[in-house]
């Protein structure tokens, strides 16, 4: 089932490379082998023509491990250089990451998005380690005399037991960095593993809670100035006029620019430019339809009976799977716009210069960065730098990269280095949001109360597919249609952590969950009699792997002693997203009248598990995430404005509103899977499906908190 | 435009700013101590959090002429090794992801042990659930306050 690709020429992606200042530089390409051509990457003394990364061992045994991939909070960076270092045998107390660059257009995967950088680089990492292991220790036999074979490895040291002789890395790397590369290395048996598995905390602790300058809006450069964008409020609107006579005339302002539908203000300081933008004077008129929540409704009720759907699956015959059937269930469940929110507002660098253009900053494609940046101003990629800084949050709000080409246009016209900053009111107005999605699901039973026809259609505004056609529970119905409809508006919208699944898996949950109520079925064992059927009688593709989601619905079931507990009541949700699984019990009891989640139980199956410090992290922050939104989560619009524009509108989750998570993992030694997300998708059912226990009302509709029985 | 004397992190600090700059753009863009964040503008999200004669302040709505002799302390004065308790539990924890709200976090909670220095999870809820972090490290922040308020101070705090 894996869609994971791992190029198996190994020997293409390393090599060793002479380090003027002695020492060990072992260059390793993420990419593909045939992709070589690609220019050199860093440190700037040295030729590394070819590679993007790098393991370099210098003579006083610090190993730097370069890690491409923009750092958001997944702690990709502590887990890249665990997987070297783990391989290399280092000394993790003499490890140094360094946030690499953007290398170039062919770049394989400089980029944080859908779960993917470990389980893309996995083995390149495990080989790159490994190799640099291997170097270090022929380095060792031949200046000892003796066959490589005798030779171990321990924490930066290499051993020779018989005769004693023991040398570390730093004085070896010289020697070492004068070996050919091997053309195949043995990588570590897991069981070997002194680092992968452990709880190895975050390498940036000590700069984050000392408030070191790593983000991007801490960025700063002489001669720089600070700008902030007036753009229209409310999505399909332009410019008619702009008056910024006031603004101008400010202190610290040093110009107002009018460019597409964006007024900057830009100034000496943030201050100077955010209070100068208070008093420009723009007028707008509409150039597309001003939509409002209340319209949503209405087209979402239309395109449910649309006629044009796009079918995305269909097995069997439905039509004649519901003429027969002894009873249908049908619902519908809703889910609103949503804003990424992340805490650190979208900002970004831009010098563009005759000879070239600079680029600082939060993104999480700097790769796709920088094309716009080269198509809009005609300067070609190779002109163009971005170094990227520690995102204050991502989320997927910095996949899209609008902040980073409006920045670049802006001091492209200005002709000076500029920060452009946006305020949470911009950030929060300015787009990019979860789609506002709603879902039909019905289901036809047999007399025996089996399923026998299923369909879903989901109704999206600019969402593309809110489908996930091949996931469960397809390939376990006989006949089985799933379609959907499309709404295009002017409100932007994108991937939002864990895209689609976030609001699909909640709505699909809760509905298996009253197929089984209604059935008389437990919830868990539903489950697992539909996985039965897939594995016995496969219909159609099947994305997901049968026995790994089978298997945490058993482990999660039982942590949680489902069904057993008198004191609560349990939910039930189980997803597969991305690569990975994840199955949650949630425990809800009543408290003043009113459904409280106390706990939820997660066991997730990501494959090998990498930091066990940083998975829990991922897993409860996920489920934080996920409940948070869920519950309290809603952007909605009046005449195409978002009506919350801050914190004090829009309710994100607070400390004292969380509950106990235990969460656990399946560690199967399957290659890794990828974290970043999957643990949120199943929150939002394993709430609803226990506060339906708990009060017999099921909520469909997010945020929970409008809805029964929060709200009657 | 206006100068004003400020005593942050121990040292007097001149500024010529606009009288109406929030003391956070006075940090972050005269001073260059950028470890305070922005993250609202508007008192909701705590990420701006320092001290004012030790006590909490939200520095992005306060006037930078209403600080006046105030000794203000920033998480890049919370101590001098970046060891106080709390920064050797965050740590210690494994608290950060993305980091952006953290000194925020550390800076309610210095100020919360100042006042209250063994506080109970719900003492501890109560202080800090002004602070928001997106990322949802929330259970590891508790956890920390928890373990720095069993651990004496190494280090005097400012
Ligand atoms: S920036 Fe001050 S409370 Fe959010
Ligand atoms: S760690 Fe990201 S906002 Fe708290």
């Amino acid at each position: 089932m894996s869609n994971i690709r791992f190029n198996n020429s190994r020997r293409a992606f390393l090599k060793n490379i002479s380090l003027s200042s002695g020492g060990l530089l072992l260059g390793f390409s993420f990419m593909d082998a045939e992709a070589s051509d690609m220019p050199a990457l860093m440190p700037k003394d040295v030729d590394v023509a070819g590679f993007n990364s790098y393991i370099s061992i210098a003579n006083d045994g610090i190993v730097s491990v370069f890690s491409p991939n923009p750092e958001l909070g997944q702690n990709i960076r502590t887990s890249f250089a665990m997987v070297v270092c783990d391989e290399l045998d280092a000394d993790w107390n003499k490890v140094k990451v360094i946030q690499a660059p953007l290398d170039t257009t062919k770049f394989d995967r400089q980029l944080t998005g859908g779960s993917g950088a470990i389980p893309h680089s996995w083995k390149r990492l495990r080989n790159a380690g490994a190799t640099a292991r291997y170097l270090l220790v022929a380095a060792a036999a031949a200046k000892w005399n003796v066959p490589a074979s005798e030779c171990t490895t321990e924490n930066g040291y290499v051993l020779h037991k018989a005769s004693g002789k023991k040398a570390g890395y730093g004085e070896l790397a010289t020697a070492a960095s004068k070996i050919t590369v091997p053309g195949e290395v043995k990588l570590k048996d897991p069981k070997d593993f002194k680092l992968i598995g452990k709880p190895i905390r975050n390498v940036e602790n000590q700069n984050i809670v000392t408030g070191k300058p790593l983000f991007g809006l801490d960025f700063y450069r002489d001669g720089m100035v600070y700008a902030t964008i007036q753009r229209p409020p409310a999505f399909g609107q332009k410019i008619k006029s702009v008056n910024a006579d006031e603004a101008k005339s400010m202190p610290g302002i040093i110009d107002v620019v009018t460019f597409k539908n964006n007024v900057a203000v830009v100034g000496r300081s943030t201050w100077d430019v955010l209070k100068a933008k208070k008093t420009l004077v723009v007028e707008y008129e509409a150039e597309k339809t001003l939509e409002s929540s209340a319209d949503h409704a209405q087209i979402f009720s239309k395109l449910m009976e649309s006629t044009d759907a796009k079918v995305r699956r269909k097995d069997g015959d439905v039509e004649a799977a519901f003429k027969n059937a002894a009873k249908v269930i049908k619902t519908e469940y809703e889910c609103p716009f949503v804003p990424h929110n992340p805490l650190e507002p979208m900002n970004f660098f831009a010098h563009v210069r005759e000879d070239g253009i600079e680029l600082v900053g939060p993104t999480q494609t700097p790769g796709a960065a920088r094309k716009a940046v080269s198509d809009l101003l005609k300067v070609p990629e190779d002109k163009i730098t971005v170094d990227i800084t520690r995102l204050g949050g991502g989320f997927g709000r910095r996949l899209k990269f609008d902040y980073v080409v409006e920045a670049a246009e802006l001091s492209s016209i200005i002709k000076k280095p500029v920060k452009v900053i946006w305020t949470r009111e911009d950030d929060m107005g300015g787009g990019s949001y979860r789609p506002a999605v709603r879902y039909r699901f019905e289901a036809a039973l047999d007399a025996n109360n089996e399923i026998i026809g299923y369909k879903c259609r989901g109704v999206g505004i600019n969402v593309e597919n809110p489908m996930r056609q091949d996931n469960f529970p397809s390939g376990s119905i006989d006949n089985l249609l799933i379609d959907s409809v499309e709404h295009q508006s002017p409100i932007t919208t994108g991937a939002w952590r864990a895209p689609v699944t976030n609001f699909l898996a909640f709505a699909e949950q809760s509905f298996l969950d009253e197929i089984a109520l209604a059935t008389g079925k437990d919830p868990v064992q539903m489950r697992l009699d539909l996985l039965k059927r897939a594995k016995e009688k496969p219909v159609g593709p099947i994305r997901y792997d049968i026995d790994r989601m089978a298997t945490v619905i058993k482990t999660v079931a039982e942590k949680a002693q489902w069904g057993k507990k008198k004191d609560v009541f349990q939910g039930f949700s189980v997803y597969f997203s991305h690569a990975s699984y994840v199955g949650q019990v949630c425990e809800v009891v009543m408290k003043d009248g009113k459904p409280k989640v106390q706990k939820i139980y997660a066991v997730s199956d990501c494959g090998v598990v990498i930091n066990s410090s940083g998975a829990l992290q991922q897993v409860m922050g996920g489920i934080t995430d996920g409940y948070g939104t869920a519950m309290f989560g809603k952007l909605s619009f009046r005449n195409g404005e978002p009506e919350q524009k801050n914190f004090d509108r829009y309710r994100l989750i607070r400390m004292n509103e969380i509950f106990d998570i235990d969460a656990s993992f399946v560690n199967n030694g399957i290659d890794p899977t990828g974290l970043g997300e999957p643990a949120l998708p199943p929150t939002g059912g394993a709430v609803a499906n226990a506060i339906f226990k708990a009060t017999g009302v099921r909520i469909k509709k997010q945020p929970f908190i409008d809805q029964a029985p929060f709200k009657s | 435009m206006a100068v004003f004397n400020l005593h942050v992190n121990g040292k007097e600090q001149k500024v010529d700013v606009a009288e109406d700059t929030p003391l956070l753009w006075v940090l972050r863009d005269h001073l260059r101590l950028v470890g305070t964040k922005f993250g609202c503008g508007v008192g909701q999200c705590g990420a701006c959090t320092v001290h004012m004669d030790g006590a909490p302040l939200r520095s992005c709505l306060m006037p930078v002429n209403a600080v006046g002799n105030a000794k203000i302390t920033t998480i890049e004065g919370l101590s001098e090794k970046g060891d106080h308790p709390l920064q050797k539990a965050w740590d210690e924890v494994d608290v950060p992801q993305c980091g952006y709200c953290q000194s925020g976090q550390i800076m309610t909670a210095a100020a919360l042990l100042k006042r209250t220095p063994r506080p109970t999870m719900e003492e501890i809820q109560n202080t800090m659930h002004g602070n928001l972090c997106r990322c949802g490290a929330y259970h590891r922040i508790r956890e920390a306050v928890k373990v720095a308020s069993t651990k004496t101070p190494t280090t005097k705090t400012k």
